[in-house]
């Protein structure tokens, strides 16, 4: 066989290996798949809410309509906005703070095999600690302040994040590794080009989970210590306390919408494009 | 200049500051811890620009061998030398990042070799074209065929400007026609690089195909038990007659080796 020959049959497996390229689904249809089912299953919960209120049995539940109203007033009087600025501000800064202290920590853990089985217990330990039980050792020790708010949250968070760098890294193929040593790399040049990239997949996935304590970890703080400034623990306690129902419903739907639209609008954008990169994501 | 130029250029000191071998192994043993023998007093050696392959079944220390002449394990006694360069490897799997597009991977492993930016840029399209991927550069791992991808990993292995290519079993995971290609590549590339090759595999006929020596490794330990030169012209076809000739009269000797294990065994 002469070497054209065997040129055209690499060109032609390659080819076929590759197959055709397929047509991308249209983006409206991408937004409406991803979009219609959840809509309509808030639709079915707004019902069910208001059909349990409509029953003749007397309830305090407040309607839909009730709950509205408290928003609108609420609004009006810029007490959400203020609440879920401060709640964002503790909780984005604290997770950023966790992020910082977490990550080192997690590949020291990962690579120092002494280190490791010291401390590993105990931050697992830690991880399914509640962390509402931070908050009185947190009012005793900083009174009721912002930093009450950040410990409690750091609390939460740098566990989880330094678990997710644990396993982050733990699941890197070995063989990465000895083509890095092959091809030169070693210790923080090694750590930079192939052990951290590799674990970014692992590693996205506990930070994830790191925001979610902290911002579950800062509403259980708000809720008990109440500082100076204004968040949505508070807004629900305030609510409470004045026996307003509807203002404590408003406080949890925000909480919850502001949890979801973290996810929606930073996370998942960025777990998706480095999973699709790698081509761990179809469609 | 093209990177065969610079590779070609930078193997000439090389050559004659040392001795006349590519790769010298003397009387090398290996065991892991307290365990059981894996190599026994191997020793061989290969001139510069041969094509040595390295043949046995299972449990015979082929990976072991390369390991230690990368420099990846430590010999138990004996010694390994690679004089001037340090060996670039190559596995079965071709192990490419997958944060990285094919180009990229290509260009780390002259990233990591302090290779200047401008240069990187140039080297990297140079060596994708010598595989025969120009257009594939930016593509990801993900997007490549099998034997595409095992061509970027040999062209990141040839990155490392090392005129010792170590391979260990590199296309055993291929389909025969997409091998078949490959093994035309890899005669083409390595004559037009010049690079000494040390190819570990178990398939014989592969072995014949490529190799200008084979080496039969003995079991459980490895020791060398046979050699055979291949004087068969290249290019050769694995279908032809004189390798398959070849390779039939390796094989009985491989077998032989795998039976004294049966008797060993039941004895």
């Amino acid at each position: 066989m002469t070497v054209d020959t065997s040129r055209e049959l690499e060109a032609g497996l390659d080819a076929l290996e590759l197959g055709p390229v397929e047509a991308r689904t249209p983006v409206w249809r991408r937004v409406l798949s991803s979009t219609l089912p959840p809509l309509v299953a808030l639709l079915v919960l707004y019902a069910v809410w208001q059909l349990v209120v409509s029953t003749e049995h007397p309830t305090n539940l407040p309607s839909p309509s009730e709950v509205w109203t408290e928003l609108q007033s609420q609004w009006d009087q810029n007490r959400i906005q203020q609440a879920v600025g401060n709640s964002l501000y503790h909780g984005v800064l604290g997770f950023l703070i966790s992020a910082a202290v977490a990550t080192p920590l997690g590949v020291a853990l990962a690579r120092i095999s002494l280190l490791r089985r010291s401390l590993r217990p105990l931050i697992t330990g830690l991880q399914s600690l509640p962390s509402v039980v931070w908050v009185p050792a947190g009012i005793l020790w900083f009174g009721l302040s912002a930093k009450t708010l950040f410990f409690v949250v750091l609390m939460g968070a740098i566990p989880s994040i330094v678990n997710g760098t644990i396993s982050g890294i733990d699941q890197v193929p070995p063989l990465y590794l000895r083509v890095g040593h092959v091809l030169g790399a070693r210790g923080l040049t090694l750590a930079r080009h192939v052990l951290l990239p590799a674990a970014l997949p692992g590693y996205l996935g506990g930070l994830k989970q790191g925001w979610a304590f902290s911002w579950r970890s800062l509403m259980a703080a708000e809720l008990i210590a109440s500082s100076g400034t204004l968040g949505l623990g508070q807004l629900i306690e305030d609510a409470r306390n004045l026996s307003s129902f509807p203002g404590v419903i408003v406080g949890i739907l925000a909480i919850l919408v502001v949890g979801i639209a973290v996810d929606l609008l930073f996370f998942s954008p960025l777990e998706r494009t480095i999973l699709r990169r790698r081509g761990l994501l179809t469609s | 200049m093209t990177v065969l130029d610079t590779l070609r250029r930078r193997s000439v000191p090389d050559t004659s500051v040392v001795s006349s071998s590519a790769v010298v192994v003397e009387g090398m043993t290996k065991r892991f811890g307290r365990g059981p023998l894996i190599l026994d007093d191997i020793s061989l050696s290969v001139a510069p620009g041969e094509f040595l392959c390295i043949l046995g079944a299972s449990g015979c220390g082929k990976s072991t061998l390369l390991n230690l002449v990368a420099g990846l394990e430590q010999p138990t006694a004996g010694r390994v030398e690679v004089p001037g360069h340090k060996p670039s490897l190559m596995f079965q799997e071709p192990a490419l990042y997958p944060w990285l597009t094919a180009g990229e991977n290509v260009e780390l492993a002259l990233k990591l070799r302090g290779v200047g930016k401008a240069e990187r840029r140039q080297t990297t399209q140079e060596l994708l074209a010598l595989v025969r991927l120009e257009g594939a550069g930016h593509k990801r791992p993900h997007e490549l065929s099998g034997g595409m991808r095992q061509r970027v990993a040999m062209a990141r292995a040839l990155a490392q400007d090392s005129k010792v290519l170590l391979m260990d079993e590199p296309f055993a995971a291929l389909d025969a026609i997409t091998r078949d290609v490959l093994h035309d590549e890899l005669t083409r590339i390595r004559q037009e690089v010049g690079a000494t090759v040390l190819f570990v595999t178990h398939n014989v006929r592969e072995a014949v195909r490529l190799g200008d020596r084979v080496i039969l490794l003995s079991s459980r330990p490895g020791r060398v038990a046979n050699e055979f030169p291949v004087r068969i012209p290249q290019p050769r076809r694995i279908e032809s007659p004189e390798v398959a000739a070849l390779s039939v009269e390796i094989t009985e000797h491989l077998r032989a080796e795998i039976r004294r294990h049966a008797q060993k065994a039941s004895s």
